[in-house]
């Protein structure tokens, strides 16, 4: 695409300093549950399986594939949003970046990239692999 | 415990404005209320129970009671879960009901997002930036739109339905809106018609979307006894299910909705099956809805939504399963974002005898109104509720 959409800027949460923080330094964290051993999506400092707050984080891969996609036609300028699969097994909602978007399939592999949002605050997006 | 046939619908009202420049929220809920209110033959004192949802402006219920005038509430519910709320609260108005919490509940739905100039569908909507779900969604730009279309292509891709399928619920829509004088879109539209208009979020495209519409409408509910004492031909409320979908904690399936779960609930409850219906409203905000929706409650097998929708089968008259015969969402009106409500109304209707001719289902004994809220996209509440006639 010509030219890419500004992404906003996630608001800030006091829940999620650290996440932020290392998308900052090129890092996606994933939570997961200390108790069940499952990765969840997105993150919370309370597991979603046991209500506990027995959660760790663990770097991402960063390598996925595509669950579903769809290019926005009536935006200016055109976007793609996706949920891509990751390869620890939860999917996400991300753009997909640096891509024609008439060439993207499910199941596509893809990459992790990060990208400054209109504060400067980056955030994860994908690419093709 | 069950609430079937514990409770019966004895008036509903459509508000017929579809841009009220002229008119406020309040108002709108107002006219609504009060439309219902004289097509049962009562009057706003005899209301005891009041239900509302996020449209309602201010407090909910408080603001809405202390504008209306309602003197006599001892029951309420501000249940909130987007255009499925109103079947929700059908439901546990029938519940409050069966229960004698109450004898004559009131519902209403009103709004104005065109006479606002709301982007409703194509641009990302407000947010609750405590919402926690918020700062891992918003900034990649989900839209109303975008959301369905991304759950149209999982099932495309899962199943091979097509866009010509997706469009045979439009073009069943359509069929159904010519009538209705107080329809949107009147014009009779083709599969090419709907594959071949703009495409606004792969793969669906302007006709895939419903319309955008200001407007309201009410539904009276009451006990059995009061039912009775109506001139009206009254509705029984036989059975009523809810469920909420998530995202499954980043297990997400976009290929079937919460109707998974209610549409059960409901069926079970009415001791029906989804064979026994002889009329369904199902919930249109999208093309894609209808399809899930349709496969989700039992009418086909999960993933023949597509083959099941085409040639005419949703048409009435024509098809196995007529459905939306005002024309839906996609045709006829969707107040406020929010087709829930409507979803009844066409539903009481079909059951009274009392839809257009040309559209209405030979002795129509059953029926059912399915909500969806939220979005099939991310979360969403599905609710269903199964009507009878009287009689029937």
């Amino acid at each position: 695409m010509s030219t890419q959409r500004i992404f906003p800027a996630p608001p800030e949460s006091i829940e999620h300093k650290e996440f932020w923080a290392n998308v900052n330094e090129g890092k996606l964290l994933l939570p997961r549950c200390k108790d069940t051993e499952q990765f969840f999506w997105y993150p919370r400092k309370i597991s979603p399986f046991t209500l506990s707050d027995n959660v760790e984080w663990v770097q991402a891969s960063g390598k996925g594939v595509i669950y579903t996609f769809s290019v926005m036609r009536r935006a200016e300028p055109q976007y793609v949003i996706a949920y891509v699969r990751l390869d620890e097994g939860v999917t996400m909602m991300t753009n997909i970046v640096e891509c024609d978007p008439d060439l993207l399939a499910i199941g596509q592999p893809v990459e992790l990239l990060m990208q400054e949002s209109e504060n400067g605050q980056k955030i994860p997006v994908f690419k093709p692999a | 415990m069950s609430i079937k046939n514990k409770a019966f619908i004895g008036g509903i009202y459509e508000h017929p404005t579809r841009k009220a420049i002229d008119k406020s929220v309040a108002q709108l809920h107002a006219e609504s209320a009060a439309g219902a209110l004289a097509d049962a033959g009562l009057s706003p004192d005899d209301v005891d129970a009041y239900y509302c949802a996020g449209d309602a402006p201010g407090l909910g219920p408080l603001s809405m009671i202390d504008y209306m005038g309602l003197k006599n509430v001892r029951h309420m519910d501000a249940t909130e879960t987007g255009g499925s709320s109103y079947v929700v609260h059908v439901g546990h108005a029938a519940q409050a009901i069966a229960m004698g919490k109450a004898n004559i509940a009131l519902i209403t739905l009103a709004g104005r997002p065109r006479a606002d100039g709301m982007a409703t569908g194509t641009a990302p909507r407000n947010y609750d930036s405590a919402a926690p779900d918020v700062p891992f969604e918003f900034i990649y730009g989900p839209t109303v739109v975008n959301m369905y279309a991304m759950a149209a292509r999982r099932h495309m891709y899962e199943f091979g339905t097509t866009s010509e399928q997706l469009a045979w619920i439009k073009v069943a829509a359509s069929h159904h809106a010519q009538h209705n004088e107080h329809a949107m879109l009147r014009n009779v539209v083709t599969v090419e018609d709907v594959v071949t208009s703009p495409m606004i979020s792969d793969p669906l495209h302007r006709l895939d979307c419903c319309v955008i519409s200001d407007g309201g409408g009410a539904i009276v509910v009451t006990s059995p006894e009061v039912a009775k004492s109506l001139q009206r031909d009254c509705v029984k409320i036989m059975g009523h299910g809810e469920a909420p979908k998530s995202i499954d904690n980043g297990q997400i399936d976009l290929t079937y909705t919460g109707a998974r779960w209610s549409g059960p609930i409901a069926f079970e409850e009415a001791e029906v099956t989804p064979s026994d219906m002889d009329y369904v409203s199902i919930y249109d905000s999208f093309t894609i809805t209808v399809l899930e929706t349709i496969e989700d409650l039992g009418f086909c097998e999960k993933g023949k939504g597509g083959s099941f929708v085409s040639d005419g089968n949703l048409i009435s008259g024509q098809g196995r399963l007529p459905f939306n015969t005002d024309g839906g969402g996609l045709c006829n009106n969707h107040p406020m974002n929010r087709g829930g409500l409507t979803k009844v109304l066409e539903a009481v209707r079909q059951l009274r005898g009392e839809a257009h001719p040309a559209v209405q289902v030979k002795n129509c004994q059953l029926a059912l109104a399915h909500g969806t809220g939220g979005s099939i996209g991310t979360r969403m509440a599905s609710s269903t509720v199964i009507l009878g006639r009287a009689d029937s």
